[in-house]
C-alpha cells in the first residue's frame, strides 16, 4: 500500500509555524457537595505542528482533567467553571457552540482514552465506529467510508481488516481495540491528538507496539500530540518536552532529556528517584515520597508539595511559586522552567 | 505435559514451598483453557520469588492454585511438610493458614462495611483466638499506619496505599510462613508503590517470610526478588536469579520484555531497538502452539521449536533457559 501521508491526503487547518494549541490560564473547579475542588489550576502552553508534550503527574495531580478541558469536555456549567483560553487550530473551544465542538471534535481534534473497552460501543461493530465519523465529517457516502475505514485499520496495523470492520470490540484483543481506538481518532487527520494513559490497560509489550505506532503516525501526519501519563518512561522516549503536574499545577516543564537528567523541582527529583531501575541490583531500598497530595478543596496556601518536600523551608508554605523559566549558574536554559523557591541541581530562576 | 522440566529444582533441604507439575485448565464452552500446564518451582526459607509475565500467562492462577483457590486440576502443593493438594476443605483451610495472599485492588480486597481494628482482626477471630488491642495497634505500626489515626475509620476513608498496608497487617496477623503476592503494587502510584516495596522488604526480614511476587513490571519484580521465574503461556521460559535479569537474560520472550519496558532516562524509552522482529500477540490458551508456546512470536523459531518442547537446561550458575535457539550450545546464534 502507499505511504499513509499519500493516502490520507493532507488537509492542515493551520498555518505552518503557528501553534496548533494555545492553552492560556487554564483553570478548572469541579463543584462537589463537599465544596469547590481546584483541578486544573493555571496551567498556559503551546503546541506546534508535529511536537509532542508529554504530561506527567500521579492520579489526582488534574492531568485528565487538563486533557477533557482542552477537548472542552469541560465546559463552564453548573458542575465543573472553566476560566482561561484553549485554542485549537485557531478556534476559541470554550467560545463554541455544542454543534460547533461537535464539528470540532473528530475533524480538528482526536482523543485516545485509557480503556479502549469502555471507549468503544459494545453493541457496535468495529467499522461502525470508523464509518460513523467519516460520514458526518467527510460527509462519504456508506461504501467510500467502509474502504476507507478499512485503509485505516491497515494503517494502524490491524492483520485483515476486512474481516475486521464486521467484528464486535469483544471480539478484539485489547491491543486491537487500542489499536481501533487510534485509527477512530485519526480517521480525520486531526491537527491534534490527545492520547490520556493510551497504553496503561495493555501489556508492556503491546504498549511498545501502540506507542511506536502513535509516534509514527504522528510523524508522517504532522500532527501535534499531548501524550497524558502516570508512566515517566512512557512519556521520555516520545515527548520532544515534558510538564509535571502535582496538585492540579504544572511545577516543571522543559525538554525531555533535560528533565530527566537535571530536574529543578525537589518533585521532579522525587518522582524520578521513587522508580525502581532495571540497572539498579536487587533489594535497593526505593527513595519513597512520604505522605500523600493535598487537599485539592482547601490546598495548602504555599507550595503545595511543601509538607512531603525535603527540601522546603518556611517561605515554602506562605508563598505560592509560580512556574518561571529556569537559569544555571547565570546562563538561561531555554524551554526550561520550573516552580521552587529552593530548586535542586543548581537551577536558579 | 511437561512444563519445561524440573531441572530448576534445588535438592531437598530449606524448601519452605514446592510446587511439582502444577496444571490449571478451566471449562470453557466444551474447550478447555489451559491457562497453566505442568510448571513447577520451589521457595527456600526467606528467599523472594518473583514470578514475571505478561497477562494471560498464567502466573496468578499458578498463584491462585498455590493458595487452592480454587485447587490445580494437578500437581503437588508443598508448603513446608504439608501437602495441600488432594486435602479436604477443612484441611486445607487448617493447613494453608500459613500462607497469606496480597492482592491486585486493596480497596475492593477489604469489606467497606468493617472498620481498620475490626478488618485487621478478622483473620485470628475465624480461627476462635481473642486479640487484643496491643496486637492490632503494634502490628499497623509495623506497616507504617498510626493506629490511633486509623482505628475507627472504613477502607473508602483511606487511600490505596493505606487501604495496602492493612491488607498486609491482616496477613500478619495470622503469623505467617509465606506471602503470595499477586500485583501487589500495581494500581498504586509510583511514589506510593516505592513505599509499598521498601515495606514489603522491611516485613519479609522482619518476621522471617519468604515471599511469592507476581508481578508484570520488570524493574519491580527485580527489586524485590532474590530469584525471577518468567513465564508465558502457562510455562515456564527462563528462571534465573533477579541481579541477572537485566544484561545476562537469554530467553527470546524475557529479550522482548526487557526490550520493550520504557525507561524514565534522558535517553528515553529507545523507541525502534528492533522489538519489530517479534510481530503477533499471545495465541489463545484454548488452544496453545505444539512445542515452545513462543514459538509463533519468536525470531529465532526454527522447525524444531514446533515439535519439541524445549526443557529448562542449565546455562549459568543458578539460570536455567528453557529454548532451542538461544544460551550456550543452542543451535543457532
Amino acid at each position: 500500500m502507499s505511504s499513509s501521508s499519500a493516502l490520507l491526503g493532507k488537509r492542515s487547518a493551520t498555518e505552518p509555524g503557528s501553534p496548533v494549541l494555545v492553552v492560556e490560564d487554564l483553570r478548572t473547579r469541579i463543584h462537589t457537595p463537599r465544596g469547590d475542588l481546584q483541578a486544573v489550576d493555571g496551567i498556559s502552553f503551546s503546541l506546534g505542528r508535529g511536537e509532542t508534550l508529554g504530561i506527567v503527574g500521579e492520579s489526582g495531580s488534574g492531568k485528565s482533567v487538563l486533557g477533557r478541558t482542552i477537548m472542552g469536555l469541560y465546559t463552564d456549567g453548573p458542575v465543573t467553571t472553566v476560566t482561561g483560553r484553549v485554542t485549537i487550530a485557531g478556534k476559541d473551544v470554550h467560545a463554541l457552540s455544542a454543534k460547533e465542538l461537535r464539528s470540532l471534535w473528530g475533524a480538528d481534534v482526536g482523543m485516545v482514552f485509557q480503556d479502549p473497552m469502555t471507549a468503544l460501543n459494545p453493541v457496535k461493530k468495529a467499522g461502525v465506529h470508523l464509518t460513523e465519523s467519516l460520514r458526518r465529517h467527510r460527509g462519504m457516502n456508506r461504501s467510500q467510508a467502509r474502504a476507507r475505514a478499512e485503509e485505516l485499520l491497515n494503517l494502524v496495523g490491524i492483520p485483515e481488516p476486512r474481516r475486521r470492520l464486521d467484528q464486535y470490540p469483544h471480539e478484539l484483543s485489547g491491543g486491537m481495540r487500542q489499536r481501533v481506538v487510534i485509527a477512530m481518532a485519526l480517521a480525520n487527520e486531526p491537527a491534534l491528538l490527545i492520547a490520556d494513559e493510551p497504553t496503561t490497560a495493555l501489556d508492556v509489550t503491546v504498549q511498545k507496539q501502540i506507542l511506536d505506532l502513535l509516534a509514527r503516525l504522528q510523524g508522517e501526519l504532522g500532527m501535534a500530540m499531548v501524550l497524558i501519563s502516570h508512566n515517566l518512561g512512557v512519556v521520555a522516549g516520545r515527548a520532544d518536552r515534558v510538564a509535571v503536574m502535582y496538585a492540579g499545577r504544572v511545577i516543571e516543564m522543559a525538554d525531555a532529556a533535560t528533565l530527566f537528567e537535571a530536574p529543578h523541582h525537589p518533585y521532579t527529583e522525587a518522582l524520578l528517584a521513587a522508580i525502581p531501575r532495571l540497572h539498579q541490583p536487587p533489594h535497593v531500598r526505593l527513595e519513597a515520597i512520604d505522605g500523600a497530595p493535598p487537599n485539592m478543596i482547601a490546598p495548602p496556601v504555599g507550595c503545595r508539595f511543601a509538607p512531603r518536600c525535603r527540601y522546603a523551608q518556611d517561605d515554602c508554605s506562605q508563598v505560592l511559586p509560580v512556574l518561571d523559566p529556569a537559569a544555571v549558574d547565570g546562563v538561561a536554559t531555554p524551554g526550561h522552567s520550573f516552580a521552587c523557591h529552593h530548586p535542586v541541581n543548581g537551577g536558579r530562576h | 505435559m511437561a512444563g519445561s522440566g524440573t531441572l530448576h529444582l534445588r535438592p531437598e533441604g530449606d524448601q519452605i514451598l514446592s510446587v511439582e507439575e502444577l496444571v490449571v485448565e478451566f471449562p470453557a464452552g466444551g474447550h478447555t483453557v489451559h491457562a497453566v500446564s505442568g510448571i513447577s518451582f520451589d521457595v527456600l526459607d526467606g528467599e523472594t520469588l518473583g514470578i514475571l509475565g505478561e497477562s494471560g500467562c498464567g502466573k496468578s492462577s499458578a498463584g491462585r492454585a498455590v493458595m487452592q483457590l480454587p485447587p490445580p486440576t494437578s500437581g503437588s502443593v508443598r508448603l513446608g511438610e504439608d501437602e495441600l493438594t488432594g486435602l479436604n476443605d477443612q484441611a486445607v483451610r487448617k493447613r494453608r493458614a500459613r500462607m497469606q495472599m496480597i492482592f491486585q485492588d486493596p480497596v475492593s480486597s477489604l469489606n467497606p462495611r468493617r472498620k481498620v481494628k475490626d478488618l485487621v482482626a478478622e483473620g485470628p477471630r475465624i480461627w476462635g483466638t481473642e486479640v487484643t488491642r496491643e496486637q492490632i495497634e503494634s502490628v499497623l505500626s509495623a506497616v507504617g499506619l498510626e493506629p490511633a489515626a486509623v482505628w475507627d475509620r472504613r477502607p473508602h476513608e483511606l487511600s490505596g496505599g493505606q487501604c495496602q498496608r492493612i491488607c498486609i497487617a491482616r496477613a500478619l496477623m495470622l503469623d505467617p510462613r509465606v506471602l503470595i503476592c499477586d500485583e501487589p503494587v500495581s494500581s498504586l502510584d509510583v511514589s506510593v508503590q516505592a513505599q509499598i516495596l521498601n515495606l514489603l522488604e522491611e516485613t519479609k526480614k522482619r518476621y522471617g517470610l519468604s515471599m511469592v511476587f507476581i508481578a508484570h513490571d520488570l524493574a519491580v519484580v527485580k527489586n524485590i526478588s532474590d530469584r525471577i521465574m518468567v513465564m508465558y503461556l502457562g510455562k515456564v521460559c527462563e528462571v534465573l536469579p533477579a541481579g541477572r535479569l537485566a544484561d545476562r537474560a537469554l530467553h527470546p520472550y524475557t529479550r522482548l520484555l526487557l526490550e520493550s519496558v520504557p525507561e524514565a532516562t534522558p535517553a528515553g524509552g529507545s523507541p525502534d531497538t528492533g522489538t519489530q522482529r517479534f510481530t503477533g500477540e499471545l495465541p489463545s490458551p484454548l488452544n496453545p502452539p505444539s512445542g515452545c508456546r513462543f514459538r509463533t512470536r519468536c525470531p529465532l523459531a526454527t522447525e524444531e521449536c514446533t515439535t519439541i518442547e524445549p526443557q529448562l537446561r542449565e546455562v549459568g550458575d543458578g539460570h536455567y533457559l528453557a529454548c532451542h535457539n538461544s544460551g550456550p550450545g543452542a543451535a543457532v546464534a
